[in-house]
């Protein structure tokens, strides 16, 4: 139903930064500090993104709490954390560059708590050697939208003085949701959209465009995620012809909210742990010490007793297993509850009220203890909490260059939680607010030094435009003809990957989901909506159940290939990691509207100079014999 | 411990609307987003609301429930008797644009007026020192997560079309004295928000504290202490003498 008297709103801009969330704004503020007119896209209110449900922190090894810490140290964590599957280089260059990150958003104004001689404060969280995470209580991802949106607000006034125009040079889309990108003779183009408000189309000329669009949590029925998170950037990179790698590994954050029902799945903060909470099953045993793995053995204490001196005295004793890795602490609560220690609702139990003083719980965990007491009516400086594992974060997303953040695509970017590679199989918490500030820099950078190395601006095809447009209003075509509610649609797809390609993953099962999947992509395409389209939500999640279907096939398709379980991607079939497939990446790339080719591709190895950061003892664990050949250890004994 | 709730929820745009009923499901642990929710699933499928994070950091589910100014996500079922019609209807001081949602560029507006933090010229990246005391008081105020319902309530815009011009609101206001309370902020802004941005016209009656879902003390805490600075400034006997006599501009 191609409509030609559908006007389309037009506008040109050197770089399009489509999200509006940690990684978005700090790749837009990087673009227009280059001089390049920015657009930035929020698919809902600017200031609203997901980026405010962080809590915990932004790791950076700033070393104001334990003056031991540097890069290296997070950046073997970071490895640990991601079992040597990550992109080192992108490790690297995270590592390096968190700290001026922080301290950068000081000079825009952010307030982090502070240490007593005035610095910022860094606080403990799982996987992290040393006291890495600057925070403001509980709620600092709220700190980093905030500050980062009034830095844009504060470029704004400096343009608005300059030339009489707030948005001379960085403008914000409001409730605007990209549907497709275009090309040119194999380039960057721009990109169209939608908004919710009039539900009229708009278009973007631009030869760069940053992907900031986050995770693909709503994929999943347990999700720590709200509505954006439908792997818009994922699908648009597909679509587009990038690659995705990683699919595979998706993060449980263990502790999700389990009860009541219609909180299901929201976050309880790492930090609840990092500040002293506890995990008990029914029995009331501390169960944690029953999960250390062998790779983590010498890092972890063996008693309660010394795991509890380590917060008072972390040089000399080592850190409780409760601030394991998310991927050991989920999948052991996951086991506590199959073998029927569970909470009441199906959790265990994780207590702060017996450890801290309630002033004390009030004061760090101040959101926490709102959200329980408003939502649950459980009063946590009293009671414990009952948590389970909730679908958080994809380690996964668009293959890009290390340094500049292009896929391969020339001009498309991407950065933050929808680009790949950084994290390997599992993000340590805290690695997240870092990874965007550092990452969403960097494509902003690029992204400007793409353009200005661009000698003429690519142009859209009217062609491609008229489809995108037909596409986008098929729901409206398909009403007549009585296709399915998306609604519905949306919680079969949700239940299928929730129930077949969930924290403990099987063959058979998710060759049936695949099978599933298959069915609910013909009904993504017959889907209707009713109604008149200015700010129509079933339209909304019409045209996000494509982007859903798309990544769901990705992660079914990448879960089934990979025989080992690593980091995110636990298989009971097969539940070793496996040294053999530490090196490979699975490399996922669309074949039409919904169906995925995956090939293999083998990890650049790493730099011998990061190797030989880490004790051969502990690189024997994961590598193969051949690969650490060039370890200094080796070399000394030739 | 099902029961069926009688709704009732404005839908139409900004030309009409109506209050339409609808018989819904209620669950135990609901809260009233939970309701809107399964209307949209079931018979309203195209009903307009806000929502993101369903947890009350992100303030988006803003609107006004039995006619209090409430976010959907916080507002639990059990608040509400079974027999209870609960009336939903979207934010009263800003233009509807469909159903819930309103047109809030009111806010955005404002936000551009203040302006930014403004460093200290001379302290490097890295270099900031403050003390936990001292950035505790605009850290009260930076936990706003900018759900506007005190902007919304606020009766000096609330059925006073007129003075959104002049006044930027108890969010805006308190942002100034956020700013103004930074150890590090190198910029005078007490003038400002008395003769720009309208503090004056804000007469302390709380409403915006009464109805602010993160608690903060917006009056207590942020106007009140800036109405103060303001009136030391303008009303300091020495400061109008100097001003007489060396006629300094702009003090």
């Amino acid at each position: 139903m191609s409509d030609s008297t559908e006007a389309i709103e037009k506008h040109e801009f050197d770089v399009v930064v489509i999200g509006a969330g940690g990684a978005g704004l700090r790749a837009a503020i990087e673009a227009r500090s280059q001089g390049k007119r920015t657009a930035i896209i929020s698919k809902s209110l600017f200031g609203k993104a997901h980026t405010v449900m962080a809590e915990g922190g932004c790791a950076a090894s700033m070393g104001n709490v334990n003056s031991n810490d540097n890069w290296m140290v997070h950046y073997r964590d970071t490895m640990r954390g991601g079992k040597f599957l990550n992109n080192w280089r992108m490790a690297e260059l995270h590592a390096k560059e968190a700290p001026d990150r922080v301290w950068e958003l000081e000079t825009y104004g952010a307030l982090f708590d502070r240490t007593p001689d005035g610095k910022i404060s860094q606080r403990n969280f799982g996987g992290h050697t040393y006291p890495r995470l600057a925070h403001v209580g509980d709620r600092t991802g709220l700190e980093l939208i905030r500050t980062l949106q009034q830095k844009i607000v504060s470029l704004q006034q400096e343009d608005f003085k300059e030339t009489g125009d707030y948005e001379a040079n960085i403008r914000v889309f409001h409730e605007t949701t990209i549907t497709e990108l275009f090309k040119a003779d194999g380039k960057i183009a721009g990109c169209i959209g939608y908004y919710r408000n009039t539900g009229g189309f708009v278009q973007f000329d631009a030869p760069a465009i940053v992907l900031a669009t986050g995770g693909i949590g709503k994929s999943y029925s347990v999700t720590s995620n709200s509505w954006e998170y439908t792997g818009d950037g994922h699908a648009l990179a597909l679509r587009a012809g990038a690659t995705l790698i990683n699919m595979e590994f998706l993060q449980f954050h263990p502790t999700g909210m389990v009860w009541p029902p219609s909180v299901k799945g929201i976050l309880v903060t790492e930090s609840v742990r990092g500040d002293g909470g506890i995990l008990k099953n029914s029995e009331g045993k501390r169960f944690m010490f029953d999960y250390i793995p062998d790779v983590f053995k010498d890092q972890y204490a063996t008693t309660p007793e010394e795991g509890d001196r380590w917060y008072t005295d972390a040089d000399n004793n080592r850190r409780p297993p409760e601030l394991l890795p998310r991927d050991e602490v989920a999948r052991a609560i996951n086991s506590e509850v199959k073998a029927g220690r569970g909470s009441p609702h199906g959790g265990v139990f994780l207590d702060i009220a017996s450890r801290l003083k309630p002033e004390e719980i009030q004061k760090r965990l101040p959101s926490m203890y709102h959200q329980f007491k408003e939502l649950a009516d459980v009063d946590i400086t009293k009671e414990p909490m009952e948590v389970g594992p909730t679908c958080h974060y994809v380690m996964g997303g668009v293959e890009v260059d290390p340094d500049t953040g292009m896929s391969i695509v020339p001009g498309l970017f991407a950065a933050g939680e929808c680009s790949g590679g950084m994290h390997g199989s599992n993000r340590l918490g805290g690695n997240s607010l870092s990874d965007l500030l550092v990452f969403g820099r960097r494509c902003g950078k690029s992204a400007a030094e793409y353009v200005d190395a661009t000698a003429s601006r690519p142009v859209v095809a009217q062609a491609d435009v008229d489809a995108a447009v037909e596409r986008a209003l098929l729901p409206f075509s398909s009403a007549t003809e009585g296709g399915e509610n998306p609604f519905q649609v949306q919680l079969e797809l949700q239940k299928t990957m929730h129930e077949l390609v969930g924290i403990i993953r099987k063959a058979d099962e998710m060759e049936m989901a695949l099978k599933a999947l298959q069915d609910i992509a013909t009904r993504t395409r017959t889907v209707s909506v009713t109604g008149q389209r200015r700010f129509n939500p079933s339209w909304h999640l019409a045209l996000d159940l494509r982007n859903m279907l798309l990544v769901s096939l990705c992660v079914g398709k990448a879960a089934l290939e990979r025989q080992e379980s690593r980091g995110g991607h636990t298989r009971d079939d097969y539940p070793v990691m496996d040294s053999d497939w530490r090196h490979i990446l699975l490399v996922l790339s669309a074949l039409g509207e919904d169906n995925i080719e995956l090939v293999r591709k083998e990890q650049v190895p790493m730099r011998p100079e990061l190797l030989d950061l880490f004790e051969l003892d502990e690189l024997k664990k994961y590598y193969t014999g051949e690969e650490i050949g060039g370890h200094r250890a080796g070399e000394a004994m030739k | 411990m099902s029961y069926d709730a009688h709704f009732r929820v404005w839908r139409g745009d900004s030309e009409k609307g109506e209050l339409v009923d609808y018989p819904v499901e209620v669950n135990e642990g609901e809260v009233v987003l939970d309701i809107i929710h399964r209307l949209q699933q079931t018979e309203a499928n195209d009903l307009a609301v806000r929502w993101n994070c369903k947890a009350g950091k992100c303030g988006s589910c803003s609107m006004e429930i039995n006619g209090k100014p409430r976010l959907a996500c916080m507002t639990r079922m059990s608040t509400f008797t079974e027999t209870e019609v609960i009336t939903v209807t979207p934010l009263r001081t800003f233009p509807v644009i469909r159903d819930l949602v309103t047109d809030v560029s009111f806010n955005y507006t404002k936000a551009r007026e203040i302006p930014s933090f403004a460093p200290p010229p001379d302290v490097k990246p890295g270099d900031y020192r403050m003390a936990q005391v001292d950035v505790e008081r605009s850290q009260e105020f930076r936990k706003c997560i900018e759900c506007y319902l005190c902007q919304n309530v606020c009766h000096v815009v609330r059925d006073h079309e007129e003075n959104k011009e002049a006044y930027a609101g108890p969010r805006y206001l308190m942002r100034i004295a956020e700013l103004d309370m930074h150890p590090l902020d190198v910029a005078d802004r007490q003038v400002a928000a008395q003769e720009e941005h309208g503090l004056g016209m804000c007469n302390i009656t709380k409403c915006c504290t009464e109805v602010c879902p993160e608690h903060i003390k917006i009056t207590d805490n942020a106007l009140i202490p800036m109405k103060e600075r303001v009136v030391d400034r303008k009303y300091d006997p020495l400061v109008w003498l100097g001003n007489k006599i060396f006629k300094r501009p702009g003090a």
